[in-house]
């Protein structure tokens, strides 16, 4: 019985071709900019915070301001907070310029960073070549670099750096390892920096304090609780001052920046929305159309034993028919505009199952909301009447 | 012989307004199985109005119908559809058959709503299409079939569901003279073969086929002697 009514519905569809494609238009354009904004957006969304989380996720970073009694972050504070749990790595960051000298030829301004070996061990695709700090370092505050790219290539163009000694704030320091060229999306270059131990860093660049260290996190999900934490270890240290210290948790910016870009494409598609109302009415109009049309025939049906419910059954398939495979359409064509601007823009593209069925779901039921007057309207016809108007 | 329909003191009005119109008054009728049963009055007599209360259509305004034992005052819309498919099956002057629809798919369409499967309906219309002698043109649409031809589609639409009255309004009304003797051949010879017939019309020589005529006048209905 089902079959019958859908086949009946595509045989009236078939038959009307044009005036049927014409009411299925506003669905297609309706399901069709759904699909496209909410894919769009979501492959944008997702670049983004993929490579938002290359830069870090899986940290939190503190950067002192300091107080006038305490002006950074000492290895006493890396030591408290390294004992707070949920915590993989504390890597803290020393900056510093200076110039480097080399077989007599000079580098004003370098930029030289005081690091240690989480850091290293943390992205093993920092280095390039050679060995990262090591603990040994550290502790015996060894004068080793490891120098950046443009430096290499000035100072070292044709030779292997490695094991060759640079002078550095008038000291002598042996390279150890070269880093790897950064790509364009991280902040800052590594390309002009030279990282040396941040131990041998305080003591010879006259650098006193630490000015940010980078909490390494075993689960992002706890960040919120270990930030707790540490505030917990470094309120006290700065004597509760306000200002001293800030934390940024980039597990939270790429969490806000998700859910605004989620909140856009929901008031995006919402706006779509509209349009496949527009096209529900359409619907509902040509099956208005349709009944009159059909008015002898509705009768006759009656005639020939069609109840009310049977009647009503065949129109409301006939809408949801109309609606569904205008969907389908929209769906297609909707696929295809966001696959084109995602090759535009170089983002990724992929439609999820839930967008598919959000947008076969809102047709159908666009169908059964704007068929069903109609086919209550034709499942009350009376029969005498409907046959009488022939 | 069975009692096929029974009816008692049926009266019919319609209202406009505060007007009443009586176009049935005080009918009584009862057709027995295997009757060929001619109803036959003038213009405005209330034929219409008759043929839509014994086919289910309508219901009378008071009064007692019985279709094959079921009143037909106590059944609800759904019902009314279910007992038209089963124990009717019209004849219409104009054919009212679909355009668009073949002639076996015209047939069968009663079929659909007696729940019958595809091939079952195949096979049931095709033989009631060879039986009103149209086996050659199961595939024309109606435009492609003479007004004769079409009111046997028709016939064969009615007689598919094998229901228990055949029920036919002016079947040669939008026929010629020999087409129209055709027709009520085919109706000798399925009232021959034991199927119950009831005809309204308006025309004597017409009725004159039926075995039993009875007379409506303004809303009286009388037997006529034959
Ligand atoms: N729905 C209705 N509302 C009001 N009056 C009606 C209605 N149906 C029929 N009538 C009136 O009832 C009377 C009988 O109508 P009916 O159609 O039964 O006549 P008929 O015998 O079939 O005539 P004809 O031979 O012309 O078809 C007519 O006067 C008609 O105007
Ligand atoms: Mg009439």
């Amino acid at each position: 019985m089902l079959l019958e009514s859908i086949l009946m519905s595509w045989e009236n569809i078939v038959k009307n071709k044009l005036r049927s494609f014409l009411t299925m238009l506003g669905i297609v354009i309706g399901v069709a900019s759904i699909i496209a904004l909410i894919t769009i957006v979501q492959g944008a969304t997702n670049s983004i915070s993929n490579q938002v989380s290359e830069l870090g996720a899986n940290k939190v970073t503190v950067t002192a301001m300091g107080t006038p009694l305490k002006q950074g972050l000492n290895e006493e504070d890396i030591s408290n907070i390294s004992k707070v749990g949920n915590i993989s790595g504390v890597s803290p960051t020393i900056s510093g310029k200076t110039g480097i000298v080399y077989n007599g030829k000079v580098i004003e301004n370098v930029a030289v960073q005081g690091k240690n070996d989480v850091y290293f061990n943390m992205d093993s695709s920092l280095l390039k070549t050679g060995r990262p700090i090591n603990i040994l370092d550290l502790d015996s505050k060894n004068q080793v670099a490891i120098i950046g790219n443009d430096i290499v290539n000035e100072l070292f163009y044709g030779v292997n750096p490695l094991g060759k000694e640079l002078m550095l704030n008038g000291t002598t320091y042996t390279v150890i390892g070269t880093l790897q060229g950064s790509s364009g999306f991280s902040m800052g270059s590594n390309n002009e920096s030279v990282v040396i131990p941040y131990t041998t860093a305080l003591r010879s660049l006259g650098v006193k304090n630490i000015s940010s260290l980078d909490v390494f996190l075993e689960d992002t999900t706890l960040a919120d609780d270990t930030v707790t934490e540490i505030k917990g270890v470094l309120n006290p240290a700065f004597n509760y001052k306000d200002n001293a210290y800030t934390i940024f948790n980039m597990g939270d910016m790429i969490e806000s920046f998700e859910s605004m870009m989620s909140m856009m494409s929901l008031l995006l598609a919402g706006i779509a929305a509209i349009s496949l109302v527009v096209g529900g009415i359409g619907i509902m109009n040509m099956m208005l159309v349709s009944i009159t049309e059909r008015t002898t025939e509705i009768g006759l049906r009656k005639a020939l034993g069609a109840t009310p419910n049977r009647i009503q059954l065949q129109f409301v398939i006939e809408a949801i028919f109309l609606s569904v495979v205008g969907g389908l359409i929209g769906l297609v064509l909707g696929g295809v505009i966001a696959y084109t601007a995602a090759t535009l823009i170089g983002t990724g593209f992929s439609i999820s199952i839930s967008t598919i069925s959000l947008a076969v779901g809102f047709s159908g039921l666009v169908g059964i909301v704007f068929g069903y007057m109609p086919a209550r309207k034709a499942s009350r016809l009376n029969p005498i009447d409907a046959l009488r108007s022939l | 012989m069975a009692e096929v329909l029974n009816m008692q003191n049926i009266f019919k009005s319609f209202y406009m307004g505060e007007e009443e119109l009586e176009v049935l008054h005080d009918v009584n009728l009862t057709v027995n199985s295997g009757e060929f049963l001619s109803i036959l009055g003038p213009s405005g007599s209330g034929k219409s109005t008759m043929m839509n209360i014994i086919g289910c259509l309508d219901v009378p305004t008071s009064g007692k119908y019985l279709l094959s034992g079921n009143d037909i005052n106590e059944l609800d819309e759904i019902e009314l559809g279910f007992i038209r498919n089963k124990e009717i099956g019209f004849v219409f002057q104009s054919f009212q058959l679909l355009p668009r629809l073949s002639a076996l798919q015209n047939v069968e369409l009663p079929l659909i709503y007696a729940g019958l499967s595809s091939s079952d309906r195949k096979q049931r219309a095709a033989k009631i299409l060879d039986r009103v002698g149209l086996s050659d043109k199961t595939r024309n649409l109606p435009n492609q079939l003479s007004g004769g031809q079409q009111q046997r589609v028709a016939i064969a639409r009615a007689l598919v569901t094998e229901p228990t009255i055949l029920l036919a309004d002016e079947p040669t009304g939008a026929l010629d003279q020999k087409t129209g003797a055709q027709v009520m051949e085919l109706f000798e010879e399925l009232n021959h073969d034991g199927r119950t017939i009831i005809m309204i019309t308006h025309d004597t020589d017409i009725a004159r086929h039926a075995q039993r005529v009875v007379k409506i006048l303004d809303g009286n209905l009388t037997e006529q002697g034959v």
